[in-house]
């Protein structure tokens, strides 16, 4: 037994204080049919080779690619101090704050992450935390239903695939989601289609409880949030804003442009990748929707010697207290991730946020310029901060060949859309305050290779 | 006896000053955000605040020394299974090869990653016993409307839409009855039998054909093995409904009782529970969930897939038609499954049994202990918790369960969950869990057991407690009232700074 | 003895009658049980109530009830000082406490609720 302390003699002391002779005793209420067949799994591994097993099960991924892939997840430079602190037992071993007198430390950070956030997003109120980006946009559409009380959702084309999925599931209970088609052609080309948009709302058998867009969109492009607003709010629809977070530093804030909801992926605040989670799903809203939002909520108070305190609040929206009336089941949230976030915010500063920002951009212009010449231009023309989509032909078979050349050539748009035959050849890169001048040369290289059809050699 | 330290701190916004904080990143050229249209661009400044290195490393290492936390002491959570979180595991999960992969790399670049997911299904369905697992769902709540909306669209596969009710019984854990709302469905609740466990003629009368499922906890969220399990799972499918069972309670019964093999239809597993990954002060968890043969065709998409040649891959999108889609983006709580996966190999089969022993024994040998001083109500052998009240001390003395729990944190402890399961009056609810010494065990029963006779000899002494914490008691009512829930530096300035 | 000229229902609302219109609340009973309330939620005015339907809910720091109206009729007022002083619930419950007044569509179904003595024994009897 790899971490329990039981000897041979304190098992037997605690069975001779219950005044049996062996564990079986405090099992035969099991019924004989219902007993369990033998665990057929093999036999404990001693930490010496299962740590030898991890190792060469990491070892069977590559991470020596160049890497300019996004899409939700982005790669981003984490000072060490952050995963430092994160290693305190105090920090990762702590329960949920429901005793507050030991648990300040919890939950003073997680205040402060709600601070934080909130000036990032420019809105009031802002939750301990939710799962990821997907679920976090999810709640914030089921949101809009129960404070409209209507039953109509519009999710824009260009938010996140995996978002729009998540939706689809979270509202397949009788709730009616349908999609606002995208500027097909033109300068527009690949963000909400602004007319459309009002067409769907002006539905009135089916009036629209919320609208949904994303800034940047999945496309890495600006979005018109502030006309997209005022279409919502005109039909007596909220505004529901999915937000990538360092992007806040230099983009015009959800709070700013009249969103009602904002939702994301906190993910590039300082969260490894990590095969796609434990991630962070933000999701903040104005002080009118406090009551609807879900999750846990941690506010100031006294003590009783007046002391500063901080305390989890409104505890009677959760499960645990609403039961079947609850506006959510969430329990468990992503907390250890939120004080990453915290953590790196406080690091970084509003000055190195609005760097990795800009640096961000400053590279992906680099990488178009360096892409355009090698033959992949940008398939739309609507300004983007660091991610945008490139026109190259056999995309996919080309994807699989650079990464022979040791060029992880960011998402093939036509696997994860695979319904938008205008992107059949599309491939969806991005550059951030870490990708190199040589990284992006590599990739046009390679790329200018590929699409000649030139042999190289491999780069790796 | 102090438990943590006592430092309080002022916000990060309060230590915040104009000019401070290193460079740690060069600076981008200065046209970098030229080619941003006016109209996107953000006007005023988010007001972070600004601190040096060495000022956020203080901050939150006296923060982290105001926290209770399983690396401090012994937290005896009935329902939470607060086990040792192994060290290993944190080394595993931030291997390099693990933490930097992106989930959307292709299969060929990710094949550690994906084996370890396609082995650690394997090992979750054999403890189970059920037919495949997903390891999608982030927690446990999300598993189980995972469960519950493939059981809706089983349902309505089989043209039948009048199901519209969840069964649960009353002692039930909160996100069942909520994961039913969220899923379209109106709950049911079943008052449980004298003997705490479910009353079958209850949900024999209310099984029917509007009934879409029965959420069952087992063992029951009182610590007692449901006897009754066997019939009631027969009433269920000859009544055309499927069985879930809430996983949260698997530390009792690995390799003792494999609910699809009794006939649950569905399950979920709480990793950061039974697995042993870290609470990380509210989450991340996991909640993969297992099913039987009725579900399969239902599970979240995208399945992780294992080739003839022995190569691994993601269900393409749209390859199984009959997924009731995705709950969430990508794939998983990878990070959280790879502690959990350390956690299975480390212990092996026969040590997964070792670990149940072990805690249903603890658990017992508590419980017989604590009813030196406390009612017992369901005073026969439990599984891993069981639950004291202190009804009748409240009755001598007035002093509440409520009471007693934050007097236990003068001893040193955090509280047990009290007030839970909802059927039992002034309740404890007690898991020690197998990761807890005896000594320990004694430990702690014994301050129980000081408690109770302060109750009788100087009961303001436990009606103010806890005396020996960073903070008293807390103004909840204020903060529910007039909510403040985010840092504001006029309003700060009124609550008295922590030097 | 709770106030003999009130009415009660089981779930421990109370309501004072005075012909056609009524104001309703809850007891002293109920709002101990809640402990602090932090927060009502009520109807506006014009909106219907049937006896005995849920018509709002009151929230304390660990724990939320509905409210059920004792009689049918048309909300006339929602009491708007709660917004601010949840409080007044708990200090002043058969008073400064009152929720909703109503003008009565059926008054004889007074005759369904319990008066001071019955209610007394129902929390008595626990």
């Amino acid at each position: 037994m790899p971490y329990g302390p039981h000897t041979a003699g304190d098992r037997e002391r605690m069975l001779a204080a219950l005044g049996i002779d062996s564990v079986d005793a405090l099992f035969a209420d099991i019924p004989e049919t219902l007993r369990a067949s033998r665990l057929d799994l093999p036999g404990p591994e001693p930490e010496l080779e299962l740590a030898g097993r991890l190792q060469a099960l990491a070892g069977r991924n590559r991470t020596d690619l160049a890497s300019f892939l996004g899409a939700g997840v982005y790669r981003h430079w984490t000072p060490p101090n952050v995963d430092q602190l994160l290693l305190r037992g105090e920090w990762y071993t702590a329960y949920t704050p429901y005793q507050p007198e030991i648990s300040q430390g919890t939950l003073q950070s997680i205040y402060e992450y709600e601070s934080l956030l909130a000036e990032l997003v420019d809105l009031d109120v802002v939750s301990a935390s939710h799962y990821d980006g997907a679920a976090a946009t999810a709640e914030a559409g089921l949101m809009t239903c129960r404070a409209t009380r209507r039953e109509r959702v519009l999710v824009s084309r260009a938010v996140h695939p995996h978002y729009r999925q998540t939706l689809k599931a979270y509202f397949g209970a009788g709730l009616e989601l349908d999609d606002i088609p995208l500027v097909a052609d033109g300068d527009g080309a690949g963000t909400t289609d602004l007319a459309a948009l009002e067409r769907l709302l002006a539905d009135g058998d089916r009036p629209v409880a919320g609208v949904i867009a994303g800034q940047p969109n999945f496309f890495g492009l600006l979005e018109p949030m502030a006309e997209i607003g005022r279409l919502a709010h005109a039909a007596g629809a909220l505004f529901v804003s999915v937000v990538e977070p360092v992007s806040l530093a230099v983009l015009a804030p959800p709070g700013a442009y009249g969103a009602d909801i904002a939702a994301g992926e906190g993910q590039p605040l300082g969260i490894a990748p990590q095969y796609g989670g434990p991630y962070l799903g933000i999701l903040a809203s104005t002080d009118a929707l406090v009551r609807q939002i879900p999750g846990r909520l941690v506010g100031m108070t006294t003590d009783v010697k007046g002391r500063r305190a901080y305390v989890m609040t409104l505890r009677a929206r959760e499960q645990d207290i609403r039961r079947d009336k609850a506006a959510s089941n969430i329990c468990t949230n992503q907390a250890l991730l939120a004080l990453a976030a915290s953590i790196y915010l406080a690091t970084i500063g509003p000055h190195g946020l609005r760097d990795v920002a800009a640096q961000g951009a400053a590279r992906a212009a680099r990488l178009e310029t360096a892409l355009a010449a090698a033959g992949a231009p940008r398939v739309h023309r609507a300004p983007y901060l660091n991610e945008f989509a490139v026109r190259v032909p056999d995309a996919r078979a080309v994807h699989r060949r650079l990464i022979d050349r040791g060029v992880l050539a960011g998402l093939v748009l036509g696997d994860i859309l695979p319904d938008e035959p205008s992107l059949a050849d599309a491939l969806l890169v991005c550059a951030t305050e870490v990708t190199t001048d040589d990284e992006i040369g590599r990739f046009a290289a390679a790329l200018a290779a590929e699409i000649a059809d030139t042999p190289l050699e491999a780069v790796r | 006896m102090t438990v943590v330290g006592e430092q309080l701190q002022p916000t990060l916004f309060e230590r915040s000053r104009p000019g401070r904080g290193g460079d740690k990143i060069p600076h981008p050229p200065k046209d970098a955000l030229d080619r941003i249209p006016a109209g996107a661009r953000r006007v005023t400044p988010p007001a972070l605040p600004e601190l040096n290195e060495p000022e956020v490393v203080r901050h939150y290492v006296n923060l982290s020394q105001l926290n209770y936390a399983i690396d401090t002491g012994f937290y005896p959570l009935g329902s939470c299974t607060m086990k040792f979180n192994p060290k290993l595991n944190e080394w595993a999960a931030r291997l390099p090869g693990f933490a930097s992969l992106h989930p959307l790399a292709p299969d060929e670049v990710a094949q550690g990653t994906l084996q370890l997911l396609f082995e650690l299904e394997e090992w979750l369905a054999e403890i189970s016993g059920m037919r495949a697992v997903t390891l999608q769902p982030a927690a446990g709540a999300q598993g189980e409307l995972t469960g519950i909306l493939m059981i809706r669209a089983y349902h309505r596969g089989r043209g039948d839409t009048d199901r519209d009710e969840v069964l649960v019984p009353d002692s039930s854990h909160g996100t069942n009855p909520a994961t039913a709302s969220m899923a379209g469905f109106r709950t049911i609740t079943i008052p449980s039998a004298a003997d705490g466990g479910v009353d079958l003629d209850k949900f024999q009368a209310a099984l029917g054909p509007r009934t879409a499922a029965v959420m069952i906890t087992n063992p029951s969220t009182l610590g007692l093995f449901e006897k009754r399990i066997g019939d009631l799972l027969d009433l269920v499918h000859e009544a055309g409904a499927l069985a879930y069972m809430d996983g949260a309670n698997l530390n009792a019964i690995l390799g003792r009782f494999k609910p699809g093999e009794a006939g649950f239809d569905v399950m979920h597993f709480n990793v950061h529970k039974t697995f042993s990954t870290p609470h990380g002060g509210g989450g991340p968890g996991a909640g993969p969930v297992g099913v039987g043969e009725t579900l399969l065709p239902f599970l979240p998409s995208p399945r992780v897939l294992r080739a003839d040649d022995g190569t691994y891959r993601l269900e393409r999108l749209d390859e199984r038609p009959t997924s009731i889609g995705r709950l969430r983006s990508f794939v998983g709580n990878t990070g959280v499954l790879v502690r959990a996966y350390a956690y299975l190999r480390a212990h092996g089969g026969s040590g997964l049994k070792q670990v149940s022993d072990d805690a249903v024994l603890a658990a017992n040998y508590l419980r017989k202990r604590v009813g030196e001083a406390y009612d017992i109500p369901f005073d026969r052998a439990c599984k891993h918790e069981f639950v004291a009240s202190a009804a009748g001390i409240k009755k001598r003395t007035g002093v509440r369960t409520l009471d007693i729990a934050k007097r236990l944190i003068d001893h040193g402890y955090h509280p047990p969950t009290i007030y839970f399961p909802l059927t039992v009056e002034e309740g404890m609810l007690i898991e020690p869990t197998e990761t807890e010494s005896v000594e320990t065990l004694d430990a702690f029963a014994d301050a129980l057991i000081a408690i109770a006779r302060e109750c009788e000899t100087d009961p303001e002494l436990v009606r103010s407690a806890p005396h020996d914490a960073p903070v008293g008691r807390l103004d909840e009512a204020t903060a529910a009232r007039q909510p403040n829930l985010r840092w504001r530096p006029m309003a700060g300035a009124e609550m008295p700074c922590p030097d | 003895m709770v106030p003999t000229e009130l009415r009660y229902t089981k779930d421990h609302e109370w309501v004072r009658v005075d012909g056609d219109e009524a104001t309703v609340g809850i007891t002293e009973y109920a709002a101990g049980q809640l402990g602090d309330i932090v927060f009502v939620e009520l109807p506006p005015a014009g909106r219907g109530l049937a006896q005995f339907a849920a018509f709002g809910v009151v929230e304390s720091v660990k724990a939320v009830s509905d409210l059920f109206a004792p009689l049918t009729g048309e909300v006339t007022a929602a009491n708007d000082a709660l917004a601010g002083s949840p409080e007044l619930v708990n200090s002043d419950p058969y008073g400064e406490g009152w929720m909703v007044r109503l003008k009565l569509t059926a008054p004889d179904e007074v005759d369904e609720l319990l008066d001071a003595t019955a209610y007394d024994a129902l929390i008595a009897a626990g």
